[in-house]
């Protein structure tokens, strides 16, 4: 009402649900699950000429409960698998993955036994990354799609809530 | 060492069994190691690997020769192009062509600067674990001129192909040498910048030395090779037992441990980097000028104008690409100094431009073999080093 | 250098070898799969040829191979002196009926996990190994992958990872510690 016109610049009026998005999207944990060269490259986005931290996501958490972003890096063997479906639902919601390079996406050149033919064959995918490696730059175009997509989506306060139905099952 | 089953009896302590890996921060890839402890010490220990068994051996049944090249960047991946080489230079050798000088230097310039990343890689990530943070920066930012170096050569940084059977993909670019000279020097002032801050300091001492000590007798008999067998103080080194491409012409030092602890895994390391460092400057003075692709023609792409104009030219084309070299049947077990140690290839051919069976002689698997024994009574921070110090690249046990 | 070697072992094993020959410069030695373990003690505790270093130990499957062999698998032992700065290559012949061998594990410690990894690969067994059990593919995995009648895109899903609890109590049963 009048508050603005004596606060002007000071104050911004917005939804919970905006700033909630807004903090997420700049402070994302990933949790770098790197199994082969992908990971090296990911290694190489965490030093300096590259330089993950200015996007809010450089305390890289190893604990899954920690972490809101998945990033697999790497081929995902069949002896592997039940390890990532385990550490994808040991992370609390919201969560995002990223399937990073051609192995994660597809199993990339290894048709064979014992790789696992693209992790969306385990587990749900938000954004996937070509290359074998894929650029650090790669990588950090794929974080800025993910936190274009946190900014798209409705968040739990945002969705309708169903009625609780009390009756006998 | 022993535990007396009274002390068991009268604390009631149980052994607490921990599972380290396959996803840890610190176990360098898909290791696992699952322990037993006792409070903070190890009593015994169980290893498994294979959760990057990608199926090598079998796939590269089904390729050609030169298609095979790309599968052999991602066995050790921080230092591709040693293994491009190891392979080209045992299927030249049963083919019994010669490759050109030019190409032989330019292999080994490339090969110690993938020596010194690897090295770099192995450090920084072992000075991360320990609690030496500052340092993977500096180390880590030097893999990055290189790679420059590397993508303006080959086209990617970090799994290049760059070697083909017979010769390499491309000639050196205009420049490379002014490059690869300023890197060197940037190089050294980082190992500079980091052993000024660790060489003295009383915690990296006491995290690093005599712990997890592997004994002549013992490192000989796991199979032990590279600097991890140097460190226990035998002095084998490929390129010096079995010279190749030169080597035995040009003027370096095999930096050798006495204790054969942590302490000595990693200083060998350094050294080495000083080594190579020298290695590359003395082969970038006499790089002869010439041809990089042999010229027999059973190996060798014919020249473009050839192809388009000429039939036979555009047959030989067609029948290298599409059927593969062909390689005269037998086999062969060659071997070169990779960044971990010696990395052989056994290789039987059939007579076709397919292999018939290629068996890579892995220098991490003989290593990490040894590692559930040589923890053994030692506390977790220490076997967390000592993981650190062996460089276990999980593309190339796992294959 | 080879001669040293392939003379010492015609002198006294005499019998049990079945082949000697020279391959791109290396020279290799087929000999008789009992006599195995007496060969390789003798060619390791030997002072004239002291091969103290098991480089390598691998199998191959002939079944597909244009040239006919004897028996469908062979076992290659690649050996190396440290002192005297000498390689020879050991094969041993497998046949299918009898797919096993005395194992080297007395001998050198790496050949521990090389023969698990040929176990797991190609099926064959190594008699006194102290853990003969697979190692590259999971512990659901029925069949061996590098023989050349396995299809290369049969793949087998594994549904739970193996707790290793059973090596776990063999190793600690053998420490005197039982859980």
């Amino acid at each position: 009402m009048g508050l603005e016109k004596f606060l002007e610049n000071a104050v911004l009026t917005t939804t919970i649900s905006e700033v909630l998005k807004w903090g997420r999207k700049n402070s994302l944990y990933p949790f770098a699950f790197g199994t082969a060269c992908c990971a090296i490259e990911f290694m190489s986005l965490s030093s300096s000429v590259f330089d993950i931290s200015r996007f809010g996501a450089e305390v890289i958490r190893f604990s899954p409960r920690q972490a809101d972003l998945l990033l697999v890096a790497g081929t995902i063997t069949f002896k592997q698998a039940p390890i990532l479906k385990q550490i994808y639902e040991q992370m609390p919601e919201p969560k995002w993955v990223i399937s990073m390079g051609a192995c994660a996406s597809s199993g990339g050149f290894y048709d064979n036994y014992c790789t696992v033919q693209g992790i969306d064959e385990i587990i749900p995918v938000d954004v996937y990354i070509a290359g074998c490696p894929p650029r650090p730059e790669a990588i950090l175009d794929a974080i800025m799609l993910i936190q274009e997509k946190i900014q798209k989506e409705p968040t739990e306060y945002q969705k309708p809530k169903r009625p609780i139905v009390i009756g006998n099952e | 060492m022993t535990i007396e089953k009274e002390f068991y009896k009268d604390l009631h302590t149980e052994l607490l069994f921990v599972n380290f890996g396959p996803s840890h921060p610190a176990s360098h890839g898909t290791l696992r190691t699952f322990c037993a402890l006792d409070g903070e010490k190890v009593i015994t220990a169980v290893s498994e690997i294979g959760y990057l068994h990608r199926g090598f051996e079998k796939t590269v049944e089904h390729k050609t020769y030169n298609q095979v090249i790309p599968y052999t960047d991602r066995l050790n991946y921080v230092s591709s192009i040693m293994n491009n080489v190891g392979f080209s230079k045992a299927v030249e050798k049963m083919l019994g062509i010669t490759i050109t000088d030019r190409c032989i230097f330019i292999r080994v310039i490339i090969s110690e600067l993938m020596r010194i990343i690897d090295h770099l890689v192995c450090l920084a990530a072992l000075l991360v674990d320990l609690g030496a943070l500052t340092n993977y920066w500096y180390l880590y930012n030097k893999r990055e001129v290189v790679y420059t170096i590397l993508e303006k050569l080959t086209g990617a940084r970090l799994t290049n192909s760059f070697t083909r059977i017979g010769g390499l993909y491309r000639d050196l670019y205009d420049g490379f040498e002014d490059d690869v000279k300023f890197a060197l020097t940037d190089i050294e002032k980082a190992i500079n910048d980091v052993l000024k801050l660790n060489k003295k300091n009383k915690i990296f001492l006491d995290r690093t030395q005599d712990v997890c000590i592997v004994s002549k007798e013992d490192a000989i008999s796991y199979g032990f090779t590279g600097p991890c067998l140097r460190a226990s103080g035998v002095e084998y080194d490929v390129r010096k037992a079995n010279p190749y491409y030169y080597y035995d012409q040009f003027d370096f030092d095999i930096p050798v441990g006495e204790h054969g602890d942590t302490y000595d895994r990693i200083f060998v390391r350094f050294e080495e980097m000083n080594q190579s460092i020298k290695l590359v400057r003395q082969y970038l003075k006499k790089l002869p000028s010439g041809p990089i692709n042999s010229d027999d023609k059973r190996v060798s792409l014919p020249d473009k104008n050839d192809a388009y104009n000429n039939i036979e030219g555009l047959i030989n084309h067609f029948k290298i690409i599409y059927e593969g070299v062909k390689v005269p049947s037998g086999e062969i077990y060659d071997s070169t100094e990779a960044a971990n140690g010696e990395l052989g290839y056994y290789i039987i051919s059939d007579g076709s431009g397919t292999p018939y069976r290629v068996r890579v002689r892995p220098p991490c698997f003989y290593i990490f073999a040894s590692y559930p024994d040589i923890i053994e009574g030692y506390r977790i921070a220490d076997i967390i080093a000592t993981l650190g110090s062996l460089n276990i690249i999980a593309g190339e046990l796992d294959r | 250098m080879e001669n040293i070697t392939i003379g010492k072992l015609k002198e006294n094993f005499s019998t049990s070898i079945l082949e000697i020959n020279t391959n791109n410069g290396d020279a290799f030695v087929l000999v008789e799969k009992k006599q195995i373990i007496p060969i390789l003690t003798f060619l390791k505790n030997d002072s004239e040829l002291d091969y103290n270093m098991l480089i390598d130990l691998s199998a191959v499957d002939y079944l597909k191979h244009p040239v006919k062999k004897a028996e469908r698998f062979e076992i290659v032992y690649q050996l190396y002196s440290l002192t005297k700065n000498h390689k020879i290559r050991i094969k041993v012949s497998i046949e299918m009926k009898d797919l096993c061998v005395d194992s080297a594990t007395s001998l050198w410690k790496s050949a521990n996990w090389a023969e698990r990894e040929v176990f797991d690969m190609f099926g064959i067994k190594f008699n006194g190994h102290p853990n003969l059990r697979r190692i590259l593919t999971h512990h659901e995995f029925i069949g061996h992958p590098l023989r050349k009648d396995y299809p290369i895109k049969k793949r087998q899903i594994l549904s739970v990872n193996d707790t290793l609890m059973d090596e776990m109590e063999q190793k600690l049963r053998e420490k005197g510690l039982k859980q």
